[in-house]
């Protein structure tokens, strides 16, 4: 009998020490791992000293025009430094990107209730400072008639490469824009003549939701690029419908 | 999962035998995925858009399905895996939409392991679906035009969690990573609603050399990031 306890005792003991010494082992590969990152982070700053001196050639031609539209996600912290987005965007004007949408993941709508992102409430802001640039926007329209000036009014501010063109973009124009075109498209479904509601055939298109966000003002073009800043990538609730094939990095 | 076709040219074989590769990775990474304690995985295996490549191809992709469904089949019974197709399913032949119809019902009550295998699947599609039910569902209701105009009662409105739950990958929470091979950066209209909070991860090996050491990777990764992705949960 006290032989099968002290048995158990040890056995007891023995699982604990290897659960300690697995746990020192994952943190030890972790403690690696975070030294491995910050000299990669050391050597992409260097990197990326040497690119704006200009002394790595090969970044000397870096043949912007075939980026059309670049958007950022800009953290919360990094939302308030408006200089620091003035200064971003001041570089990316000195660069020639001509079309920019900022993200940031604040503002979102509760019932009735709307709070604005925290880059859409300073983008007056940002735009008196910035020398020549246009504010580029979605506006919410219902009427028909409107749809086509509006589409000549993108067409023709995306085309033009004089000025910066802005978007600004917030939590809101994700998934609760998304619910927004659901219902106004709920609401052509609801008017429709289709007789049998109960089709299993499909009844919207790609084209009728993205017309459908472009009426609650969500409807703005797909980015050819999204940068992400932080220590991990992710792409933090950029609308869906706009990043199905955008390099993300 | 992509590199099955660079795979193939890599070792001078077949392009198709680089779709068997990959077919046996995905066997591999779900049992790695088993052990380490991973419940839920999905794997893109079809999008709509791959209709437009070669039929060759696109049958070679449809037949390996059905073998897929077989030995996922047998699979499931063993180790009490649920597998679940998300998609546009009446796209496929409909021998295909039998097999995987039987499989999910006959795994429809395990929750050890659930495997979603994307198939004939776009997120714009499922977005379009899940909006599509609501609407139905709401006119089923009996909420209708009547008295319905804008500013009316919030409640009679289709919601996020309206869409959400009717979504293909309703069965499924949030991915905590997603995991791209050959190169690429961009979701290529996988997940996208999805991974807002996600560890988007893109590795440089094609995907039927993707092992072990990369999955471990990829999750230690993961792991050094973990409280940033909570955060940003919590703010989302």
């Amino acid at each position: 009998m006290d032989f099968s306890n002290e048995s158990r005792v040890l056995h007891r003991c023995s699982a604990q020490i290897g659960n300690l010494l697995l746990r020192s082992l994952w943190h030890l590969i972790h403690f690696i791992i975070s030294i491995c990152n910050f000299t990669l982070d050391i050597a992409n700053v260097l990197e990326s000293y040497l690119i704006s001196s200009g002394l790595l050639g090969r970044y000397k031609s870096l043949h912007i025009a075939k980026l059309r539209y670049l958007a950022i996600v800009i953290e919360s912290e990094g939302a308030y430094q408006t200089s620091k987005i003035i200064e971003l965007l001041q570089w990316l004007d000195a660069v020639g990107v001509k079309h920019v949408c900022l993200y940031d993941i604040e503002g979102r709508s509760s019932g009735f209730s709307l709070s604005l992102g925290i880059l859409k409430k300073s983008k007056d802001f940002i735009l008196e400072n910035l020398d020549g640039a246009m504010l580029f926007q979605v506006l919410s329209y219902w009427q028909p008639s409107i749809y086509a000036m509006q589409d000549a009014h993108e067409n023709n501010v995306l085309l033009d490469r004089q000025h910066m063109t802005l978007e600004f973009v917030s939590f809101s124009d994700g998934k609760e824009a998304v619910v927004k075109a659901a219902n106004v498209l709920f609401m052509k479904y609801s008017k429709s003549d289709v007789t049998d509601k109960n089709q299993k055939e499909k009844i919207f298109t790609e084209s009728q939701m993205s017309e459908a966000l472009k009426t609650v003002g969500s409807g703005g073009p797909e980015p050819d690029l999204l940068l992400v800043y932080g220590p991990a990538r992710c792409h933090s609730g950029f609308p869906a419908w706009r990043i199905k094939y955008t390099e993300i990095v | 999962m992509d590199g099955n076709r660079r795979y193939a040219k890599k070792k001078k074989i077949n392009d198709m035998t680089g779709y068997d590769a990959g077919a046996l990775a995905l066997l591999h990474l779900i049992i790695y995925c088993m052990e380490l304690g991973v419940k839920y995985v999905t794997a893109y295996a079809f999008s709509i858009d791959n209709f437009r490549r070669h039929p060759e191809e696109v049958r070679k992709i449809m037949d390996l399905t059905m073998e897929s469904v077989m030995l996922l089949t047998w699979i499931s019974k063993l180790r009490l895996v649920r597998v679940h197709f998300a998609g546009n399913l009446q796209l496929l032949s409909e021998d295909i939409q039998n097999a995987a119809k039987r499989l999910m019902e006959s795994t429809a009550g395990y929750n050890n392991f659930v495997l979603t295998i994307c198939i004939c699947y776009t997120c714009s599609d499922e977005i379009l679906h899940a909006v599509e039910q609501s609407c139905k569902e709401k006119w089923d209701d009996g909420i209708g035009i009547m008295g319905y105009d804008e500013g009316n009662d919030y409640e009679r409105l289709i919601k996020v969690v309206d869409i959400e739950k009717r979504m293909y990958m309703a069965i499924a929470p949030d991915p905590d990573i997603l995991i791209r091979t050959g190169g690429e950066y961009r979701l290529s209209n996988f997940l996208v609603w999805q991974s807002s909070c996600c560890h988007l991860s893109s590795l440089g090996t094609v995907w039927p050399e993707f092992g072990v050491f990369h999955l471990v990777w990829v999750v230690l990764d993961f792991q050094q990031n973990y409280h940033y992705f909570a955060k940003k949960k919590l703010q989302l």
